[in-house]
């Protein structure tokens, strides 16, 4: 399974390991830490949640997009759900490529679509509050009600 | 029947994970309409819609069976 939404700490080098492939030169990974400061305000905690069936079909969607659209790539995702604290890992996403530049593209694409389409929600949890992101200020409008090609695309 | 299943601050207001309603026959806006109405708490707006765990839109029908799912702006990475 090489998307997965994990409950449990994310092994990065088992992420890794999925992509590795006697034709790649490259393997990038990218590690998406929790913050403590955004915008000066202190997070104490984040929750992750997902719809996770279906989170799962759009990791591997986006895995799907990267294979063709750089030739050779192999892809990894995995997101964290649950309870994180901060400097704890909330995603890992790996892809190995024949060359090195395609390597680094297509992960800084995998994700950007994981903000972009993928059911998974991140609340916030300071000293004075709790709130869901996502449905306020870094709202994204759908007036149809569902993500437009040009969204998908940037 | 169909599951209908809510997430982040609209489980929150809800209160529920999922209800169940009827909804075959109808469109989405309609499933929209429906629960607006049910739990007047309940903001849709920039909401998407999965039918089946594929995104839909305002005018897709709802067939017996499905499961929908409203899904706010995503917040994940």
């Amino acid at each position: 399974m090489n998307y997965a939404i994990s409950k449990e700490p994310i092994n990065v080098q088992e992420v890794i390991d999925k992509v590795v492939q006697r034709e790649a030169g490259a393997i990038t990974t990218f590690i998406g830490t929790v913050r403590e400061l955004t915008h000066g305000k202190k997070t104490l905690y984040l929750i992750y949640e997902a719809y996770e069936p279906m989170a799962v079909k759009k990791l591997e969607q986006i895995g799907n997009e990267i294979k063709e659209r750089w030739h050779g790539a192999e892809v990894a995702i995995t997101h964290r759900v649950g309870k994180l604290d901060i400097t704890d890992v909330a995603v890992v996403i790996a892809v190995s490529t024949p060359h090195r530049a395609d390597a680094y593209e297509a992960n800084r694409y995998a994700i950007e679509r994981i903000k972009e389409i993928v059911p998974i929600w991140k609340k916030e949890h300071w000293e004075d509050g709790q709130e869901w992101i996502g449905n306020q200020l870094e709202t994204v409008a759908y007036p149809k009600g569902k993500p437009e090609e040009s969204d998908l695309h940037e | 029947m169909n599951k209908v299943l809510f997430f982040a601050h609209l489980r929150d207001a809800v209160g529920e994970e999922f209800i169940t309603i009827d909804a075959s026959g109808r469109t989405v806006a309609d499933l929209k309409q429906m629960v607006l109405e049910k739990y007047t708490s309940v903001n849709l707006e920039n909401v998407m819609t999965a039918i089946n765990e594929e995104f839909a839109s305002d005018d897709d029908m709802i067939h017996e069976g499905s499961e929908i799912a409203f899904i706010p702006p995503v917040s994940g990475g």
